[in-house]
Order: C-alpha cells, then structure tokens, then sequence
C-alpha cells in the first residue's frame, strides 16, 4: 500500500460551557508516500485541531468522538498514547507546532533540545545524540556551532530552523508544519520554505502543510485540501484547485482575497463571518456568506461530489 | 494638494547600554524624508525593525526625534511641548490604529464607549458625542450602529474588531491617520474589506495616511506612494505603480520576489531570497548598509554611502549600481 496516511470519517469536538464545538466533523483524506498536502483554512476552520489529532496531542477538553487515522496501514487512534508514543511520535510521524519557535525551552541550549528525543526515546548514547543534532543543525542551514546558543540569541528564522530539526530528528516519514512562516517577514519566509521544499525532496517526506495562505499553499503541495467550518470543502490537485476555475464558491473567494502584485484585479472580501462550531447553520456550512446561494443550500447538507480527477468540491452546484 | 505631514532628516537614536560601562547608539531613523499629502496614502514598506513603525510614531510626536523636523500641515512640531500640541488642537487632529485587534480594545468595555472615549476625554458634550459616535460606526460598516454601540469586542469578529479601532481614531475628525499593520493579525478572507474601508474613508475625510506594512502586496491597493525602508533609511520611494513596476534597488527587487502567488507552476521551484537576515542595527554595515545581503554588490558599496537620487520622475533610488540595473546590464535575481 502507498499510503502514508488515510484519515476516515474524523470528528473531533471540544466541550465548552456552550456545547460541543464541531471543530472537525467528518474528514476523510489521504496521503500518499512523499506526497505533500497543503490544508487551508481561516481560523477556526479545524485545520489545527486535524493535526493534533494525527499525532496524538489534543488538548484535555478535545476528543475524538468517531473516525480512523491510518498510518503506514495500522489504526493508531486506538493504540494507547504510550504505545502510540513509543512506536509512532517522532520516529514516524512529527509535527511543527504553530508558534512552536517561540515555545523553546530558555534555558536549554538549543541543541540539547534538538538531541532530546534521541536520548531518551531513541536510546542513542549522548555522545552520538550531539553529533546527529549537530547534523540537523547543519541540514537546516545553520553553522555546528549553534548547537550550544540559547534560543535568545537566535533570531525568529533561526529558530524556526532548530524547530524544524528537532522534528526532523528521529527520521520521520510523515512531517506536519502548522504556519510554519506566519510570524516571519516575507524575506525570511520565502528562506524557510526553500528549506523545507529542499527537504522534501531530499528525504521524499509525506508532508502536511496546514496554513491561512493559498498562495503559500501553492508553493508547497502537490494537492490542497480546503476546509470550512470543519469539513472539507474542496480537495483535488493543485493545478486543479488553483490553475483552473476552483470548484467551491468559498475556495473561489479566498483566492480572489489574496492581494497580487500583477494583474489588474482587485482583492475582493468574503462578507459576514466564519460559522459558529456550537450550532452550524443548517444546510451547507457556507450558505450564509455564499454569494451563489440558492434554497437547497438552506435546507440540505451537501456532499462532497466529485468534479474532475481526484477532485472534490461540496456544493450543490455541482449536484444533480 | 496640501501636506498633512511633512518629515525632513528626521533621526531617532536610541542610546543601549552593553556591559557594564559601554553604551552603543542604536539608530532607529537615520535621515528619512517623506511628506503626505490629503487625500493620499504612503505605503512604508521593510522587514523588522527597519524602522517603520518608529517612522510611524515619531511622525504623530509619540516619540521624540533625535535630529531633523516633523510638519504638521507646515507647522513644526517636533519641538513642540505637550500643552502646545493639545492647545493647537494637534493631538486630536493626528491618530494610530494598531495591528493587534484583539488586545488593543478593553474586553470589559461596550463598543459605544470605546468609540467614545476619546470624544469624552477631550471635553465633549453629550448629543455631540452621539452624533461623532454613530457617524464613526457607520464610515466603517458597523451598521446599524445603535445595534452595534451596546456589543462587547469578544462578540465581534476581528474584522469587525478592527473596524471597531479605526471607528476609534476616527471620531475626533483626524486629518492624518497611521495605520501601522492594521490587516496583518485578521483572515485573509476580510483584509481586503479592512484595506478598502481605510481607502474610502479617506477619501470621504479628506485625510493624509500613513501605512506602515511588511506586506509589499497589500501596499499596491492603498497607497499612491511607497517607501521601501532598509535599517532605517529609505532605499527606494517613488509613486507605488513605478516601484512595483520598475523596481531598481536590489532590496526591492528581492523583497518583491519574495511574495508567494497562487500559482502551482512555483510549486517546489526555489525562489531567489534575500540570503541571510537585516544586520543588528547596533553595528550596522558601512557604506551601503544592504551591501552584505546584495548579490550585486561591489568594493564601492562597502565603503561609500549611496544618495537618494531621482532616477525616474519620482522614483528615488539609493543605490550605486542603479543605472546598470536600470538598463539591465545587471541581474539581481
């Protein structure tokens, strides 16, 4: 099987004094060995929440209420966190966190923090953890040296990099980056993401790429999976999704937001605001700002119909 | 049409201690000149702490300047005391609207009175208030506002959160406004409404705006004019379609380059970056101060410091090598 990753039928809800916050509520996806996905979406929108899930770190008041999540073809959301640990948390599958740059520990060198998991997950001997932190150090784009600095005296790039070796560290096949780059200046941005389009292709990594930005997205991933409201809403190729008309009217309408430095067009805005998790309008989840709206969006959910070659979109337009 | 803000020379050092006895001189500023009409937008353009958002408040005289001279409307204030400034009505006259939507308005606080505090603090009488108040709200789309004047900031969403700052520094009838990052912090699906509003709101009160951004794209749709800053100098300022269009300084050119599209034709594809990040502005490089980061760089960058000169009809550019790149007998990418 080529499959890195296949998520079925996910639903994943916070509680809350409101009620249950659908934050993903029925995703199905995969990916397949050195693939990369990019999954875009506002906040809100569960695309965080899904990343957690796949590795297992979901804050205390989240749970996963049904679905499946299959990694190199085994159920893992049935193994118990610390088999799931043992056998999968950095050596199969690891993740970026978003703001993970500013989460380092201040007191540890950074490359002590990089050599971490090798010594007491890895069962590598210290001696040998610092040469291959070193290593990463080095894979990165960052001097052996910067082994021993505090995360003061880095700035937010250089950071993002050690962030980025750390995860990195154990060999892991599938690689999630939540927001890699939005706190970076567009500068730095454009420098982390030659890194990891280097990296991919280097390790051929499965990679998940979770951002706001379409335009990042495109640079990365060979599909895109769009979400609203904690439901895909468009997934297909990215030539697909980006190159020709999109299929969804909200994926149409994040694209026609994102200012351009070409071309005459005028970023355009989506009127109102995301739906509330707690009680989803009734329908599709986007009626409400949908420009295209008609009665049967009001009343039925859609489901996701196919629209091309491995391309989906929900939206009654493309219903019967 | 007449000048709102007029800046000339202007320096901002700041003097940081290091160790025990020395101290360095940080040079926040050194030596910008830009003027902003009514009616018009100036774009300020640059990575972290390139200045921009000190530009920013040392041109409302949040901030003092070390040297050079700030005009309001001709009048300088860059040596004026506090009374003076309140005195001559200045204070009202020029605002800010922050980046962060979130933590800039009180969460215990209707929006009605957030709007109207400032109104409250300057002495105004109640029916006056009410009208500035609703008039506000309504040039920012939060409408109508006698349904929106009894909400808390935690029910909005942050699109309307800053619509709620900018209804803020409105109401006192500003004639210069600042706007320093004012869409970074919200959803891309609601920037473009945010940068729209500022532009029609200007029009609509004849004001002259300063944006201040890191987002050289978003600059295209507001500004008439744009300034790209490199550690506290201007390197590039002329009308935003010239320097979009035709960019000459190399930082410029590689910022620009810089900026995702949605095009899966990039995919994988490495893009040209600018190696390396901005030098500390405690130690900055002599001569050109871009010229460590430059591809095109030569032994003169390094030693001498390139004027801000006219090379278009006003397109300034402070770079030696700017007529070779001008006629394209060098790359930069």
């Amino acid at each position: 099987m080529s499959e890195a990753l296949v998520v079925e039928e996910l639903k994943v809800y916070y509680r809350t004094e409101k009620g249950a916050v659908r934050a993903v509520d029925g995703v199905s996806f995969s990916l397949a060995r050195g693939e990369s996905l990019a999954i875009v979406g506002e906040s809100g929108s569960g695309k965080s929440t899904l990343g957690l899930t796949l590795i297992r770190a979901l804050p205390a008041n989240a749970s996963v209420v049904s679905g499946r999540v299959y990694i190199n073809g085994e159920e893992t959301l049935s193994l118990s966190l610390s088999d799931f640990r043992r056998r999968y948390s950095w050596r199969v599958i690891s993740m970026v966190f978003q703001g993970a740059m500013n989460s380092l520990n201040p007191v540890l060198k950074v490359g002590d923090q990089i050599a971490e998991p090798l010594i007491y997950n890895g069962g590598v001997s210290r001696e040998e953890a610092r040469r291959r932190a070193m290593e990463m150090i080095e894979l990165v784009g960052l001097p052996r040296e910067f082994y021993y600095r505090y995360p003061h005296e880095l700035s937010g790039g250089m950071r993002q990099r050690i962030v980025i070796a750390m995860s990195l560290v154990m060999n892991p096949r599938i690689l999630i980056l939540d927001e890699p780059t939005s706190a970076l200046d567009v500068t730095i941005q454009a420098q982390i993401l030659n890194l990891v389009k280097d990296l991919i292709e280097r390790f051929s990594l499965s990679v998940i790429f979770i951002t706001h930005d379409l335009a990042l997205a495109s640079d990365i991933a060979d599909r895109i999976m769009v979400m609203y409201g904690g439901q895909i809403v468009e997934l297909g190729s990215a030539e697909r999704v980006l190159g020709e008309a999109p299929k969804h009217p909200y994926t149409e309408k994040l694209l026609a937001s994102i200012p351009r430095l070409r071309g005459e067009t005028i970023p355009e805005f989506i009127p109102g605001r995301p739906p509330d998790l707690t009680s989803p309008p009734p329908g599709c989840r986007f009626h409400p700002r949908c420009p295209y709206v008609f009665d049967r969006c009001r009343r039925e959910e859609p489901p996701l119909f196919k629209v091309g070659e491995g391309h989906v979109a929900r939206c009654w337009l493309h219903g019967e | 049409m007449e000048e709102v803000i007029r800046l000339e020379g202007v320096k901002k050092y700041y003097e940081v201690r290091s160790g025990l006895i020395g101290s360095k001189i940080l040079k926040a500023l050194d030596g910008v000149t830009l003027s902003i009409r009514k009616k018009e937008t100036v774009a300020v353009v640059g990575e972290s702490g390139c200045g921009k958002s000190t530009l920013g408040r040392v041109s409302l005289r949040l901030l003092d300047v070390t040297d050079g001279r700030v005009f309001f409307k001709g009048q300088d204030i860059s040596r004026m005391t506090e009374e003076e400034l309140r005195e001559k009505s200045f204070r009202k006259k020029m605002q800010i609207i922050f980046q962060d939507p979130y933590s800039s308005l009180n969460p215990f606080m209707r929006i009605g009175d957030i709007v109207s505090e400032p109104l409250e603090i300057h002495g105004y009488r109640r029916e006056e208030i009410r009208e500035a108040v609703y008039r506000a709200l309504e040039d920012v789309k939060l409408v109508p506002p006698e349904e929106f004047v009894n909400r808390y900031p935690h029910e909005l969403s942050g699109g309307q959160r800053q619509r709620v700052n900018i209804a803020r520094a409105l109401v006192l009838g500003p004639e210069y406004i600042v706007a320093d990052e004012p869409v970074s912090m919200i959803d891309a699906s609601s920037r473009a409404e945010i940068l729209l509003l500022l532009k029609s709101i200007r029009d609509k009160r004849e004001m002259g705006v300063l944006y201040i951004t890191h987002d050289i794209a978003t600059a295209r749709y507001v500004s008439e004019r744009i300034a790209v800053m490199y550690l506290g100098e201007i390197a590039e300022t002329g009308l935003t379609t010239s320097v979009l269009k035709t960019p000459i300084h190399p930082y410029t050119i590689l910022l620009l380059n810089s900026v995702p599209e949605p095009d899966p034709a990039n995919r994988r594809r490495k893009r040209p970056v600018i190696k390396g990040e901005p030098p500390s502005p405690l130690n900055p490089p002599s001569g050109c101060k871009f010229h460590t980061r430059c591809p095109v760089a030569i032994e003169r960058c390094r030693t001498e410091k390139p004027a801000l000169i006219e090379y278009m009809p006003g397109h300034f550019v402070a770079c030696h090598r700017a007529t070779e790149i001008m006629r394209g007998d060098i790359s930069v990418t």
